[in-house]
């Protein structure tokens, strides 16, 4: 069977790659974009390691073929810092030590981006649910509840000054 | 002279049943070649498979610790972690 | 013995400027943006995709194993099964943390003659495409000859059991047994007279605790890339606790010289024990050596799950004689556990452990090793501990109602202590088992309310911590900033500790110093990172090396002041000039000996190797409030605190890290996890959505108390703190919910059903 051809956006620049039809988006973006920050943790979306957004909304990439990213928008882990300039919930991550191994780490950045975005002022409890698809082995999740909360602060902040 | 207690029922088995017992050496090397000299097989084994506690602190792989006189010295076996 | 209170809050050192901050982790960034390498990242020029194929049998002769048809399909290069390995003869080697069995890690890494777990690899292929090393694979034809399995621990030891192997003796005994069986030894530590105090004593409590075979769960599955030319040199990137390890490993399971192999360590996304052993990368490398290309090796979820050593289900056996004041007189405890698929569980470190919180003069604690039909057993943070403290910590709790004493109280009466001799064997010294106890009670959650269908339990724990062998070599730019190389993956922010601690010596800015973790051609050999060693051990050799670099530093700067070293002091990054005869000399700083270094010896460098003695014992106290739906039996962890003898906090924040994570597992452990077997012996729920780890939304925040008595063998007084915070959780979250329901559930995992059924029985 020969290899489909498919053309997205992903990080906001025109990607274009070929593809089996059996192919995940997760190892298409790895394999063929050279994107690894994603991860596979199970391959069965029950870790979120593999998290993307696809046109604003929250993916595990590991159940999504490569072939239905024809014509969409993507954001991956790799789209979050602007140049230089991290996004807060990446600098908060850093602050709150919410990471050790770092492994669940970009799923969940981009996660909790995608709650952000559609909810600038989560209570705890919505963001713990929200990231409930998230698992993370090393922290506990007490570190990383702190780190999101806080840079929804920031980022409501800067709405405001904005 | 040191005095040595071996915990777990390994050591038993070279000295045909005894768990405490004096020993003369002043270093971990020493020690073991005396456990060697008086029952075959034994310095060996403790070296490989044991790890031995002098007053207190445990050692592993130290073969040039010092023993003191009155010593409490202490056979552990080897600990891994995770 | 000294009141907590008189001990310094974590943070307060004596004026150190780097030992107690939290600055950001120097790899953060990478982590933080996905530019972070672990295991399945790299890729090597003309690489080929490996993938094995595993036992659909719990324990099968393996009659045959037929691979032409898998080599003649286009693409794939080679094709391995047991019988390319070499044969090897039983032999222990260092190389992970306790002497391995290197024939039986090499027959778990590729089977032989018995394929004896339900996914245990049997063949494996390299090919051009995942898709055809995957269609590759359904062409091998193996020819099994099933035979009968045992996966229950008390079932595995009953004399008419399936026998797993036929030259295992049962060690330990007055007399080697005639007949071999699934018993492979036997530990014991006596202490006194417990028979006669067990008699003697006011109260005696005894119960019987079960816990089921639960996996480290970490999120990275296990992933190498290898490459093996036709001159024998190797090199290997892999995600593991200890690039010297698979280094070992992977030269004697295939017979080369360990001069031949570079490991180069990826970052590891997890590990917990589970990778201080190897699985793909003697395959891989062979592999590779066949094809003549790299080859990548990557587990699935389901391959972790079936074919990667969890740690053991067990039964625990407890005794408890104690007089009417509450002094414990007497304890027996009898331990049973599952060792997987060869000799090796952790019961002995377990049986070691389970009465160390306390000085009990009476006890006898035996230990059974069995061998069983499931995945080789690995190590998972402070292995057995947990285990037994779950049966200890459960009766503990019972005795203390039996006795109508809090059970608080009743543990700080027994409770370890300077000066006491430990249940293991040497004496204490330097310990916080008490101020961690007592922390808990200082804590605003011990006066937290609790209503209808709500419980508190506590429960205490130990770990030993080890030292081990560690070489950190500390270069000086010529820019006056520091490099700092270890042989150490770093699992849980490490590095940010050695800059620490290298910046604290050195007086510099920890901005200044950038750690990394080198391979194993370039830095000196490393034991591998786990035992809760690497801040004390590794962190050693940094501040030794940084002190030879002081004294490198003093020399230079006598060199210059025409005077000796005795005359020169280094403090804050300065070298100062003591000799009044040279006048007033202007401070030399780091920078500026630095930028001078060709002038006055060259470059400024050194490297340390050691093996650390000392290791401080860690002691935890945990406490847990949980309410229970009477309903659907579900437990809600409504509070969650951990209080811990850390030594030093170097880093606070990764040190509460260690101690949140640790207590998350242990709750998942209690609650949910564990391995559900079929009738064929084949595991029904490898997956993360039946075997069930704590999410996010099952928790509250974990809050931890750090309390510093510091190790006086270490520099900064580090000891081990990664182990012990995973050894109190089962029994706190078990003690809770017997408070909640007012029902004993002596076997985990405590799920919904099980609870319900202890509900409905206490109601009946």
């Amino acid at each position: 069977m020969s290899k489909i051809h498919v053309t997205a956006v992903v990080n906001g620049d025109s990607a274009e790659f070929l593809t089996d039809p059996g192919t995940t988006l997760l190892d298409a973006l790895r394999d063929e974009l050279g994107l690894t920050g994603s991860k596979e943790g199970c391959g069965s979306g029950d870790c979120g390691a593999c998290s993307v957004i696809v046109d604003g909304r929250l993916v595990c990439s590991c159940l999504m073929l490569a072939a239905e990213a024809e014509g969409h928008r993507i954001e991956t882990i790799e789209g979050m810092a602007h140049g230089g300039d991290l996004h807060p919930l990446q600098q908060k991550f850093l602050e709150h030590a919410a990471l050790q191994c770092g492994f669940c780490t970009p799923g969940l950045l981009v996660a909790a981006k995608a709650l952000l975005d559609n909810n600038p002022d989560p209570t705890e409890e919505e963001t713990r649910y929200w990231l409930a698809g998230n698992l993370c082995r090393c922290t506990g999740y007490d570190k990383i509840i702190r780190a999101v909360l806080d840079a929804a602060a920031v980022l409501r902040q800067e709405r405001r000054a904005a | 002279m040191p005095h040595v207690v071996a915990m777990g029922g390994d050591v038993a088995q070279f000295t045909g049943g005894q768990a405490e017992f004096d020993v003369g050496a002043g270093t971990v090397a020493g020690f073991l070649r005396e456990l060697e000299a008086r029952w075959p097989g034994l310095g060996d084994y403790v070296g490989a498979r044991m790890a031995i506690a002098i007053d207190g602190e445990i050692f592993q792989d130290a073969d040039g610790a010092a023993i003191g006189e009155a010593s409490e010295v202490c056979l552990i076996p080897k600990i891994g972690g995770g | 013995m000294s009141d907590v209170l008189d001990r310094p809050e974590a943070g307060e050192g004596e004026g150190f400027k780097s030992v107690g901050t939290r600055p950001i982790r120097p790899d953060g960034i990478e982590k933080v943006t996905g530019r972070a390498a672990f295991g399945a990242d790299f890729a090597m020029p003309g690489m080929l995709y490996g993938r094995i194929k595993r036992s659909p049998h719990a324990h099968a002769r393996i009659v045959s194993v037929d691979t032409k048809k898998a080599l003649a399909l286009p693409g794939v290069k080679a094709v391995v099964s047991g019988a390319d390995f070499p044969d090897l003869a039983d032999e222990l080697v260092e190389g992970g943390e306790a002497a391995s069995s290197m024939r039986d890690l090499a027959w778990n890494v590729m089977a032989r003659a018995k394929a004896l777990y339900e996914g245990h690899a049997v063949a494996a292929v390299a090919a051009t495409s995942p898709a055809i090393a995957e269609a590759a694979l359904d062409l091998i034809e193996v020819t099994y000859e099933p035979l009968a399995h045992v996966i229950d621990v008390e079932d595995a030891m009953a004399p008419d059991a399936p026998l797993i192997h036929d030259h295992i003796f049962t060690a330990g005994l007055d007399e080697t047994p005639k007949l071999p069986s699934n018993i492979a030894r036997k530990h014991q530590f006596v202490r006194g007279d417990v028979d006669g105090a067990l008699g003697a004593a006011d109260v005696v409590f005894e119960g019987r605790y079960t816990t089921k075979a639960v996996h480290q769960g970490y999120i990275e599955p296990h992933a190498c890339v290898a490459s093996m030319g036709p001159d024998g040199q190797g090199q290997i990137w892999s995600s593991s606790q200890g690039h010297f390890m698979v280094r070992t490993y992977c030269a004697k399971v295939l017979k080369l010289d360990i001069s031949d192999l570079r490991v180069t360590p990826a970052e590891i996304g997890g590990g917990f024990g589970g990778k201080t052993t190897v699985y793909l990368e003697p395959v891989a490398l062979l592999l590779s050596r066949i094809a003549g290309a790299p080859v990548k090796l990557v587990m699935s979820r389901d391959e972790v799950f079936r074919a990667t050593g969890p740690t053991s289900g067990g039964v625990i056996e407890v005794k408890l004689g104690a007089k009417k004041d509450g002094t414990i007189t007497a304890a027996e405890v009898t331990l049973k556990f599952q060792a997987g698929a060869f000799p090796g569980s952790p019961v002995g470190t377990a049986a070691m452990t389970a009465l160390a919180c306390y000085d009990i003069p009476n006890f006898r604690i035996v230990g059974w090793d069995v061998v069983t039909n499931s995945a080789k057993t690995a190590a998972y943070r402070a292995p057995g501990a947990p285990i037994s403290a779950f049966g200890v910590e459960s009766a503990m709790d019972e005795l203390a109602r039996k006795l109508g004493v809090d059970p608080v109280d009743l543990r700080a009466k027994n409770g370890a202590r300077d000066g006491v001799r430990a249940a293991y064997g040497p004496t204490f010294q330097n310990i916080g088992f008490l101020e961690s106890l007592h922390a808990l009670k200082q804590h605003p959650n011990w006066h937290a309310n609790l209503g209808p269908n709500q419980g508190r339990g506590v429960a205490v724990g130990f770990w030993f911590n080890v030292g081990g062998e560690s070489t950190a070599a500390v270069h000086i730019g010529e820019d006056g900033t520091a490099t700092v190389a270890t042989g150490n993956p770093d699992i849980g922010g490490s590095r940010a500790s050695m800059a620490i601690m290298a910046a604290e010596t050195l007086g510099i800015p920890v901005e200044d110093v950038r750690p990394i973790v080198a391979d194993t051609a370039s830095i000196g050999y490393s034991m591998l990172t786990g035992g809760s060693r690497t801040t004390f051990a590794t962190g050693m050799a940094v501040v030794r090396a940084a002190e030879k670099v002081i004294e490198n530093l003093k020399a230079r700067a006598a060199k210059i002041w025409d005077t000796t070293p005795e005359n020169v002091e280094w403090s804050a990054g300065k070298a100062y000039c003591l000799d009044t005869a040279k006048g007033e000399q202007k401070p030399l700083t780091l920078k500026g000996l630095a930028a001078q270094s060709a002038r006055t010896g060259g470059p400024i460098s050194a490297e340390v190797s050691l093996n650390a003695q000392g290791a401080g014992p860690g002691f935890a106290a945990h406490m847990c409030d949980v309410e229970v739906d009477p309903e659907t039996g579900h437990v809600t962890v409504l509070r969650y605190t951990a209080t811990q003898d850390v030594g030093r906090a170097i880093h606070p924040s990764y040190v509460e890290g260690q101690m949140q994570g640790g207590a998350v597992q242990g709750i998942g452990w209690a609650l949910n996890e564990e391995y559900i077997f079929d009738a064929e012996g084949r595991m029904e729920n490898a997956g993360f959505l039946d075997y069930r780890v704590p999410v996010a939304s099952d928790l509250p925040m974990i809050d931890t108390v750090m309390i510093e008595v510091p190790n006086p063998r270490h520099p900064y007084g580090a000891k081990g703190v990664g182990e012990a915070p995973i050894v109190p959780p089962l029994a706190a979250v078990a003690n809770a919910v017997r408070d909640a329901i007012g029902v004993r559930i002596p076997d985990l995992p405590l799920s919904p059903p099980k609870i319900r059924a202890a509900i409905d029985s206490k109601a009946g």
